[in-house]
């Protein structure tokens, strides 16, 4: 597929991350991903972008969550960002299991599954200054 | 989702559906808790084959019910995992926590 590129801003709303899996899944599907390959990226977004609303908006709707997905050769980039809370520890906050919210049911394991679904992930965060994840994946065939 | 009670084996047959995020979360979570207490079961099957998306949300949902269930003694289970599911049941140790089966009635059979 040619290369391409779209960002889409959404309120931090836990409705949009249903509605960012579908624009993750749109925008891939000019390259005719074998199914596997969508699912993991829509699980990658949807923590990515769950995290965003949560916790770096503590889900103050009127905040703004920005998703870039970029094609460039096989590879897919995707980077979801926030100007909300930032992170003070980010080697801490990617331990699996960790979570600052288990009150919230949280389980501590949204990076480990944005790593395990796609190639690579990035974290760039300061506490106050927001946080920014950009992960790349291959796709296959 | 849907939900049946198997009274001799005081079991809470969760047939989850739809997509497991963090919007669906709470209030699955919720529902299934309010079944759980009324009908004085001790153990829950997952029944996974209606969920057509799942991410760390689900895992999330899955332990904050095993929690219930311990606290009366009792255990979960899990059935109808696809592969995506599966993964996430693995790496974040579920898999450690609670069986998982081909389907409810294997799971049942065990309770
Ligand atoms: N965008 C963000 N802004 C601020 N803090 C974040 C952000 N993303 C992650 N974090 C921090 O990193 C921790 C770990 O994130 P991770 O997604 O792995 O787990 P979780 O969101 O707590 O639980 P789960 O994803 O399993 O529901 C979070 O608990 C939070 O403290
Ligand atoms: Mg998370």
């Amino acid at each position: 597929m040619p290369d391409n590129e779209v960002t889409v801003t959404m309120k931090a709303r836990s409705q949009n991350e249903a509605f960012a899996r579908i624009a993750a899944a749109a925008f891939v599907s000019a390259a005719d991903p074998v199914l596997s390959d969508v699912t993991d990226i829509k699980t990658a977004v949807s923590e990515a972008v769950t995290n965003a609303i949560i916790h770096g908006y503590a889900s103050d709707p009127a905040r703004d969550v920005r998703m870039t997905m970029r094609m460039d050769g096989g590879d897919i980039y995707i980077e979801v960002s926030d100007d909300g809370a930032g992170i003070e520890d980010v080697a801490l906050a990617r331990q699996p299991l960790y979570t600052s919210r288990p009150e919230l049911e949280r389980s501590g394991m949204g990076f480990t599954v944005m790593e395990a679904f796609m190639d690579s992930v990035e974290v760039e965060s300061s506490p106050g200054g927001g946080t920014r994840v950009i992960m790349r994946k291959r796709l296959s065939g | 989702m849907r939900m049946r009670v198997d009274e001799g084996r005081r079991c809470l047959i969760v047939a989850l559906s739809g997509e497991i995020d963090h919007h669906a979360q709470r209030e699955t979570g919720a529902e299934i808790d309010h079944a759980f207490g009324r009908k004085r079961c001790r153990n829950i099957v997952f029944d996974f084959a209606g969920v057509s998306f799942m991410d760390s949300s689900g895992v999330g949902l899955v332990i904050g019910r095993y929690r219930r269930a311990r606290e009366v003694g009792g255990s979960i289970a899990a059935v109808n995992l696809n592969p995506s599911m599966g993964r996430i049941f693995e790496i974040s140790g579920l898999k450690k926590l609670m069986p998982v089966y081909g389907d409810v009635d294997s799971a049942l059979s065990r309770m």
